[in-house]
């Protein structure tokens, strides 16, 4: 598996668990390279305060979730793991969502269709079932957050790039004054439809791509 | 440790996890849920001081704050939403009136005549808000709701005591495309809403969003500047204005409100009441769908 195994773990936060962590971020981000994710990414990277929520509930959901899934790795039935991994996340997902409905309630009622979307996020399901039932918990659980964090800088450099072109804003603070508005700037409201993202993603794509040749495909 | 692949141990390892998970979740639903109840219900009274004008848009008080001017300034009352008329407290608390229940359930709704809001069903009681100055109605809050583009859209229109000059118009929950037809919940766009005039001098209600800008409320007093790019949410509300402000929705009530009949009588906090504390919770004006 990608992002290394650390069975043999003598520290607690030694150089192989930095990698586990770091990894995911941008060598083997999920989806810039592994290319998971890709449905919530469209649909919640409108504006940044919302990809930052999500990012931190994906963060959160990927790291327990591995954490979970890896404790019962080896008490785990082979025939019905994939049913145990989803339960498991589901279960954190409803949390999650729980969670922000009493914390920040505004924002719960933009996300929380997308929250519970979190459930079918492959790099969730992908991280338990490709990393954790092979890996030790705190390995496991930096894996998780390493992944999540990859997951967030990309929704967040998608939102940053959505939501200034699209309506001249970031983090909901106007920072190209629009046309309507009284100011000059012309928004392209292209960007703030689902198709831009999987533009700005490709692109996006192509650039790790072509910063490291090694990911091409030999044909 | 037994063959964790035997038959007999996975059915206890899916019970386990089955039951655990189940734990977590009713944990994390119970103990939260008196947070979430006061949340959503914050949320709404803010949205009524918001359209009454009581609140300025980007405001965040504090919860006590938010509480303390809707209880000095709001009376919530139920009228029969076919007749226009009050219905007695003592024939239901408006406060602990579940408007969206009422609304799916056979006995307290009937079907929506045939509208352009793609309205299917319309509660026999509907919740309003006076907005008092002292003793004298300023202005009454009208909950109004129709299909936008991606779902149902809810909001809340403030009118004048003429019962025609519209004082407000909120929307507090909407799914339309964020930055197209989501900007129907931008207070710039709501405030240009302020100051149009409902209905005509035959009391034909006349208020629609138009495509590009209207002119200033004394010129042109029954149109709104369109939202490019949502032709379909700003057609939604039009036809939502339209059907609320119709013989169908609010018309027989906002008659006899004109007419300055349908007072809201003595304030809750006067009768030993205080409102904010007890409206809604579990089953309020707009309970948590």
């Amino acid at each position: 598996m990608e992002g290394g195994s650390v069975s043999t773990a003598t520290t607690f936060f030694g150089a192989p668990q930095r990698k586990v962590l770091v990894t995911p971020i941008i060598a083997n981000n999920p989806i810039g390279v592994q290319v998971l994710g890709i449905c919530s990414a469209l649909a919640v990277t409108t504006r940044m305060d919302k990809a930052l929520v999500m990012g931190i509930g994906v963060i959160l959901v990927t790291a327990f979730a591995n954490l979970a899934v890896s404790l019962v790795r080896n008490y785990t039935p082979n025939n019905i793991r994939i049913i145990v991994q989803l339960a498991v996340i589901a279960t954190l997902v409803i949390i999650v969502d729980q969670v922000l409905k009493a914390v920040l309630y505004e924002i719960s009622l933009e996300l929380s269709v997308y929250i519970g979307l979190i459930i079918t996020n492959c790099i969730v399901m992908g991280r338990a079932e490709g990393y954790a039932m092979q890996n030790p918990p705190w390995a496991s659980f930096l894996d998780g957050i390493g992944n999540g964090v990859g997951y967030a800088l990309v929704l967040l450099a998608v939102a940053f790039t959505r939501e200034f072109t699209g309506a001249g804003r970031v983090f909901g603070y106007v920072v190209l004054p629009l046309g309507t508005e009284g100011g000059w700037y012309v928004p392209n409201g292209l960007m703030l439809l689902a198709p831009s993202a999987l533009f700005i993603i490709a692109m996006l794509v192509w650039l790790l791509r072509t910063l490291k040749p090694e990911l091409q495909e030999q044909d | 440790m037994p063959d964790v692949n035997s038959t007999r141990y996975t059915f206890f390892f899916a019970t386990v996890v089955c039951v655990v998970c189940a734990l977590a979740i009713a944990v994390s639903a119970v103990g939260l849920h008196s947070r979430q109840e006061a949340n959503a219900l914050l949320y709404k009274q803010k949205n009524v001081l918001l359209a009454a004008g009581l609140l300025k848009p980007g405001d965040d008080p504090p919860e006590r704050e938010i509480l303390r001017i809707f209880d000095a300034n709001i009376r919530v009352r139920l009228i029969d939403i076919g007749t226009g008329d009050l219905v007695p407290e003592d024939k239901q608390d408006p406060k602990t009136y579940d408007q969206r229940k009422a609304r799916a359930d056979p006995a307290t709704s009937r079907e929506a005549p045939p509208n352009a809001a793609k309205i299917s069903r319309l509660p026999n009681w509907g919740a309003i808000f006076y907005v008092m100055k002292g003793d004298t109605v300023e202005q009454v809050v009208l909950p109004i709701d129709g299909v936008g583009m991606w779902g149902t859209c809810y909001g809340l229109l403030a009118l004048d005591r003429d019962g025609n000059t519209v004082r407000g118009l909120t929307y507090y929950e909407q799914k339309e495309t964020p930055g197209l037809g989501g900007e129907i919940s931008n207070p710039k766009w709501q405030a240009l809403w302020q100051g149009r005039k409902v209905y005509d001098e035959k009391w034909e209600p006349q208020l629609v969003i138009i495509k590009g800008q209207a002119g200033p409320p004394d010129k042109d007093p029954h149109r709104v500047d369109g939202l490019s790019g949502a032709t379909i949410t700003s057609n939604g509300v039009s036809r939502t204005v339209a059907f609320w402000m119709s013989n169908d929705g609010y018309g027989p009530f906002l008659k006899k409100f004109r007419a300055g009949g349908v007072a809201p009588g003595r304030a809750d906090a006067a009768a030993g009441r205080p409102l904010a504390a007890h409206f809604s919770g579990a089953g309020g004006w707009r309970a948590a769908a």
